[in-house]
């Protein structure tokens, strides 16, 4: 036969209740299971839920008018860690490969060759002696963060493809990055735009490495991935060759709010 | 004097564990100070992703075997908040406090680590998948999933440093055993029902849980 669950308030095996066993049944009782309570840890655990599923509904506009404040308070952060630790529209460091490939100012070269007239390979130094545009414009992340007035410092693309001389049959470039991975692609029409450039400068500094320098593209009106990291040769091609981004399935003509399936303002 | 059971502590662990993987992942991914030592964001994705979905898992398992009654019961009150929880918070009536297994601090940590278990995965699904869902609710969810983030650094940096600063309450979560006198003082009502429990055992010599701990069961 199976033995009864057991109650600490029966009474004993025979049937005779002691004084050291009604003692022991009261601190049983007190037991704070059995004390009166709410269910507040309960509530606490089903709002916060729900306050995170509602956070998917309501959270764009709560970002809208959080992050730039959080932004005002990094700014003023002398430490930095406001900045790097509490969410806010800043640059998020992306890489493709294992850690970020490293290149030296005095290491670095530029080739542009392919359809062209006279190919070029371009020490830092002759970048930076040639003529500079610096704008100013919002970053735009495809995953959505964006950075405010960001001043880039470079050589405008069209400037270089015109002292290469492209050929007639030429139709686009084809990027390549020195991380021996990341590539990308622009037609030559959007290459040509005056505000695309081979940057070395963001905001007024040397480009750092996690930030793709010491040279790297800078597409203005596209979202950030067009904007290639660590340049390395820029090759002009008789058509569009996807680069690394497109071939995990994003749009090759990036431009911001009209690509991707999303609505950012414009960025140029 | 028994405080948490196998499956407890193995449930605590394996979150703690799953919870590093993503914390250090997330980090890479959100770009905090120290991105890119990794690289790799397409294999650290896929990481942080499988793993966050894997979080849930240990706690479910726990409730649904029949091993985790200890963890049901604990689950209930973290649950449940009494006259001594309500006395606790207040520095003149905190003396009076008898408190039971966990104090509020404990069991609002416990609510909110669990509502994370539920709303990091569901936002985190959200970014995973983003050609399913409208712009809209991606910025949303990615709002969400950042603070509620951020909140899990300061609420786990706090945990940590609150179970150094108590050896004996850490103890408890890595032994699964704490001293009698430590529960005594900051656990009373706690220690009043365990060492109750104890005696009737003793006398009845009957049966305990596997443990040898004494529990009591309370029907939902």
């Amino acid at each position: 036969m199976p033995t009864p669950p057991r109650d600490p308030s029966a009474t004993g095996p025979e049937g005779q209740s002691s004084p050291e066993r009604t003692d022991l049944a009261r601190a049983v009782a007190e037991s704070e299971l059995l004390q009166p309570s709410n269910p507040i840890g309960r509530r606490v655990f089903l709002s916060l839920s729900a306050l995170g599923i509602l956070g998917i509904a309501v959270g764009k506009q709560v970002s809208d008018w959080l992050d730039p404040v959080v932004s005002k308070i990094a700014q003023a952060d002398p430490t930095g860690l406001v900045g790097g630790f509490v969410p806010h529209g800043r640059w998020t460091i992306f890489t493709v490969t294992d850690g970020y490939p490293k290149r030296t100012e005095a290491e670095y070269t530029l080739r542009v060759h392919g359809l062209v007239d006279k190919p070029l390979e371009l020490r830092y130094s002759d970048l930076v002696s040639r003529r500079a545009t610096r704008i100013i414009k919002d970053f735009q992340c495809v995953t959505g963060w964006r950075v405010p007035k960001v001043p880039w410092t470079g050589v405008l693309l069209s400037d270089l493809l015109d002292e290469v001389g492209v050929q007639p049959s030429a139709k686009a470039l084809h990027f390549t990055s020195f991380d021996g991975t990341y590539t990308e692609s622009l037609t030559l029409e959007q290459a040509r735009r005056p505000d695309v450039m081979v940057a070395y400068k963001l905001e007024d500094h040397p480009i750092s490495t996690e930030h793709g320098g010491p040279v790297r593209l800078y597409a203005a009106p596209m979202y950030g991935y067009k904007s290639i990291k660590w340049l390395d040769t820029i090759e002009v091609v008789d058509r569009v060759r996807p680069g690394y981004w497109e071939d995990y399935g994003y749009d090759v003509d990036a431009w911001v709010g009209q690509s991707n399936g999303r609505g950012d303002d414009p960025t140029s | 004097m028994a405080r948490f059971d196998r499956v407890e502590r193995a449930v605590h662990w394996t979150n703690g564990l799953l919870f590093l993987v993503l914390l250090g992942t997330g980090f890479t991914l959100y770009g905090a100070p120290g991105t890119g030592w990794v690289g790799n964001r397409l294999s650290i994705k896929e990481i942080h992703t499988w793993v966050g979905y894997a979080m849930p898992i240990p706690i479910l398992l726990g409730i649904a075997t029949h091993a985790g009654k200890q963890l049901r019961s604990d689950l209930h009150r973290f649950s449940r908040w009494t006259a001594d929880d309500r006395r606790w918070w207040r520095r003149s009536t905190k003396p009076q406090a008898r408190i039971g297994k966990f104090n509020p601090g404990q069991k609002l940590n416990a609510a909110f680590i669990g509502a994370c278990i539920i709303v990091m995965p569901v936002t985190g699904t959200f970014l995973r998948f983003p050609t399913v869902f409208a712009l809209h609710w991606r910025s949303g969810a990615d709002f969400t999933h950042r603070w509620f983030a951020f909140a899990l650094l300061l609420v786990t940096f706090g945990h940590i440093l609150i179970a150094l600063s108590r050896p004996a309450s850490l103890r408890g979560m890595v032994t699964g055993r704490v001293p009698r006198a430590w529960a005594r003082h900051e656990h009373p009502r706690w220690y009043a029902e365990v060492t109750a429990l104890e005696t009737i055992d003793a006398a009845d010599s009957g049966p305990t849980n596997e443990t040898g701990s004494a529990w009591v069961e309370v029907s939902p």
